[in-house]
């Protein structure tokens, strides 16, 4: 849904702002979005100082500092601090990452944090991604075959085929890229998203699988596919280098290939 | 809404099984339109200055009326086109989208014919 102002439930006011930590005289600022559904008020923005001389280098770790040490209340997942798991992605000066890949000292002045884009708010940093878990499923993200594996090894592919793989794989579904992307933020009720997206196209590019026609069947819709307008902010945030938006052309192409 | 599932919402009514003919033409009429607008662009300053009989002449010979026609319908097929797509993206209550949708088809449509119509009274002669 287009929305152009926020609701006013939503407006983010000026919070919380927590002293200094004792004796440190390198510090970075933290200005980190706040909303708990345990109560009424509207969300707001609470300030950190993170001392850099006890601290590890990442944004993550100056998260998980100000956790342990200055404010148990504050919410975020993590879990594999190096870039695989996908569970720390917010918006960091304004752009989509990982909290965990991304170096305190890659920003310049303040450090200012939001959950995820347009996508419901659990709590704080923790963003509702049901809707997009469910898009995910919603393409079989599965190898699907008629012909029964060889009885006696794996099913084969040559190297070849393999590399189509590259820069498709990689993807760890963190949804940065969907929740930069306008389109999604407009129409994520029907239009699949980059991430959900590239991962369709994943399996389109597998060799092994059988049911490519099927899959182009279910993705050729004027939503779910054809919302992409190739803004391109999923290759530009994109934590791990890919290129959603050419995968997306690539379904596209398919599309054309298979009519004539 | 609140009890069912996720997957139920996202799968809604499924896949409408079109809209790529939708987007191929879409980039077929934009890539139409460069020679076409050039063309049409060089006509209009080559006749900059020209009096009223020769404007006539000029648009009303055949190459020159095949162009206007093929940039009209190109236009307006395009503008048809890009235009639903922008309401579709912004306009979320089905009722403003239906009512737009057709003054899109309506005003693409009634605006290419009055223009194709004058191109081809220049042809003509009336």
């Amino acid at each position: 849904m287009v929305e152009l102002t926020l609701p006013k439930n939503s407006r983010v006011g000026t919070g919380k702002t927590h002293s200094k930590p004792d004796g440190a005289t390198n510090t970075k600022t933290f200005n980190v979005y706040r909303w708990s559904p345990d109560d009424t008020e509207n969300p707001r923005i609470d300030t950190y100082y993170v001392n850099l001389d006890d601290c590890g280098p990442m944004i993550l770790d100056g998260l998980i500092k100000i956790k342990n040490e200055i404010d148990p209340t504050l919410t975020f997942r993590r879990s594999c601090r190096e870039g695989i798991c996908g569970s720390c992605a917010m918006n960091i000066n304004g752009t989509n990452t990982l909290a965990c890949t991304k170096g305190m000292d890659e920003v310049n002045g303040d450090i200012n944090i939001y959950p995820l884009p347009h996508q419901p708010v659990v709590k704080d940093l923790v963003p509702d991604l049901t809707n997009f878990y469910a898009q995910y499923a919603s393409i079989k993200p599965w190898m699907q075959t008629q012909t029964p594996p060889p009885p006696d090894r794996e099913r084969l592919q040559s190297k070849e085929d393999r590399e189509k793989l590259d820069g498709l794989y990689e993807c760890i579904l963190c949804a940065c890229c969907s929740t930069s992307c306008p389109s999604y933020w407009w129409n994520s009720d029907r239009f699949l998203g980059p991430a959900i997206l590239l991962q369709a196209y994943r399996w389109l590019a597998d060799s092994r699988d059988e049911n490519t026609g099927e899959r182009l069947d279910n993705l050729e819709d004027p939503f779910r596919l054809y919302r992409c307008h190739t803004i391109m902010n999923c290759a530009n945030t994109c934590p791990k280098g890919l290129n959603p938006a050419k995968a997306i052309a690539e379904i596209k192409k398919m599309m054309v290939e298979r009519r004539g | 809404m609140g009890m069912r599932t996720p997957l139920k919402n996202v799968r809604h009514l499924g896949s409408a099984k079109e809209g790529t003919i939708h987007w191929w033409h879409q980039k077929v009429t934009a890539v139409a339109l460069i020679p076409l607008f050039v063309i049409a662009l060089a006509y209009v300053v080559a006749l900059v200055g020209a009096d009223y009989e020769r404007v006539r002449y000029i648009l009303g010979l055949p190459f020159t009326t095949i162009i206007l026609l093929l940039l009209i319908g190109t236009t307006f097929y395009h503008l048809k086109l890009g235009l639903q797509v922008v309401i579709e993206d912004y306009i979320h209550v089905e009722f403003n989208k239906v009512v737009l949708l057709l003054l899109n088809n309506f005003f693409c449509a009634v605006v290419g014919l009055a223009a194709a119509l004058a191109t081809l009274k220049l042809a003509f002669g009336g």
